[in-house]
């Protein structure tokens, strides 16, 4: 559903590896994660801890808080504000997250 | 201009201001509820939403008794409000904990509550927990916390549902919340008050000024005075999480839908109502040294609001001499004590007696005494 607009100005970005729930998927280092996981189609990116509704990147300037992933075991962080690593681990994230040793396993 | 006449105006759209006009309306009375814009200090929106009794009162035994009655109708009251409107405002009434972080903060609490306990004359029940009995109560209790006290009467609430639940109830009660409408001048005229506001004329034999510092302004128009100062509280709220603390606390608690509310700051900056790094930083400082996995979680936002306090912080409940029907009402707590202005205040600006337990909250206790 998404994919990269064609543009003139060369492609310089390198095609990297990153892992989402454990699958590997292809993305560029440097592009915010939100994209790579949109180009991945990842949607929904997650569920509400209120209510479960579905929820996926709306703003993709750090403003809106819907795109919140787990990224290499941090909880709700903003995938949109978020430049993509080699080799990073993504979780999408269902429901609220844990706190500490708190409150069970985030899922 | 237009005028509209109803049995009591209610000056002030907030939780007290609700309350009251809630309250009005369930005695089948008619109600114009002003309210100014989003502009206003608006203390009814930024509050932390205890329903608290520990500690409260510790220079009054009336406002202590006031208050542990509040909280022993706030199941009640909720339930009334759910049943009308269908709003859920996440009562939580299992008990409230005050976690101190060395021997002589604990030695102080035990000491005030003893206090309050010895004088109240009715049931006061509360624990004074060591460090061991705390961790009972709840998980993830940092090393420096010594102690705490814990009063089972104590709770908490959604103070945004709960203003949102009575504004709907006093719409379905058939009264009228009138936003934007800052009241200019105040006159007697033929047997009722006039509000006049930039839009409007409104008229009633009875009003009530509950516009919190806002009633600075409006009491001298009617022969009253509200001598109350803001103080600001500052707020942080962090991102929701599954729920691991069991019973709110003085300065952290965890909401309803999850999100950790950490607040309790005081500060006298006027009119003031931002936020500061220092205070912020002091506030997030307590909240992680009592639950350090508190460190863990995103801010997600922060504000500042200011109290309505008056010079002792008790409440001010006065009808005016010179014009009678007209009543200034000021208090700090206006979420803890919201069943109390709803049912037992509401029963005295009816024209019944006024309550022993508040007769003493008059605003003349400010005066200089002459010599």
């Amino acid at each position: 559903m998404f994919k990269l607009i064609e543009s003139d100005a060369p492609q310089r970005r390198r095609i990297c590896e990153i892992f989402v729930d454990g699958e590997p998927c292809q993305a560029m280092i440097g592009e915010p994660l939100a994209a790579a996981l949109l180009k991945a189609n990842c949607v929904p990116m997650r569920y509400t801890p209120v209510s479960g509704a579905p929820r996926a990147p709306l703003c993709m300037m750090g403003v809106c808080f819907e795109c919140l992933v787990e990224v290499d075991g941090t909880p709700n962080v903003q995938a949109c504000a978020t430049p993509v690593r080699e080799g990073m681990h993504v979780r999408l994230i269902h429901g609220a997250r844990s706190i500490g040793q708190l409150g069970g396993a985030a899922q | 201009m237009t005028k509209h006449e109803t049995d009591f105006i209610v000056v002030g759209g907030g939780v007290v201001g609700a309350s009251i006009a809630y309250g009005l309306l369930r005695r089948g009375l008619t109600v114009n509820l002003l309210d100014e814009g989003d502009d206003a200090f608006r203390a009814a929106r930024g509050n932390f939403g205890l329903v608290w009794v520990q500690g409260k009162g510790a220079n009054s035994t009336a406002y202590a008794r006031w208050t542990v009655q509040a909280a022993a109708r706030w199941q009640s009251f909720s339930s009334a409000l759910a049943a009308l409107t269908g709003i859920d405002v996440q009562l939580q009434q299992r008990g409230g904990l005050h976690l101190c972080l060395d021997n002589s903060e604990l030695a102080r609490r035990d000491e005030e509550l003893k206090g309050i306990a010895s004088t109240i004359g009715e049931p006061y029940p509360y624990e004074i927990l060591d460090r061991k009995a705390v961790q009972h109560r709840v998980l993830g209790v940092g090393p420096d916390v010594v102690g705490g006290s814990f009063c089972p009467m104590d709770g908490h609430a959604n103070p945004l549902r709960l203003l949102k639940a009575m504004h709907a109830a006093v719409h379905m009660l058939g009264g009228t919340h009138v936003p934007g409408h800052h009241v200019e001048m105040i006159e007697y005229r033929s047997g009722a008050y006039e509000l006049k506001t930039p839009h409007a004329r409104f008229r009633a034999p009875r009003i009530v000024l509950a516009a919190g510092l806002g009633n600075r302004q409006l009491a001298p128009m009617v022969g009253l005075r509200a001598p109350v100062e803001p103080i600001r509280g500052q707020v942080l709220v962090c991102e929701r999480a599954l729920p691991f603390l069991d019973l709110p606390t003085l300065h952290v608690r965890q909401t309803g839908d999850g999100g950790i509310q950490i607040g309790d700051s005081k500060e006298d900056v006027g009119f003031d109502d931002g936020t500061s790094l220092e205070q912020m930083s002091q506030i997030a400082a307590r909240a992680v040294r009592c639950f350090p996995d508190i460190g863990n979680l995103n801010v997600v936002r922060a504000w500042g609001a200011l109290r309505v306090m008056t010079g002792d912080g008790l409440p001010i409940y006065e009808e005016s001499s010179d014009q009678p029907g007209a009543f200034v009402i000021s208090c700090h707590s206006g979420i803890t004590l919201a069943a109390m202005h709803a049912e037992v205040l509401v029963h005295w600006l009816c024209g019944n007696p006024k309550p022993d337990l508040i007769t003493g909250f008059n605003a003349e206790r400010f005066d200089v005494q002459a010599h």
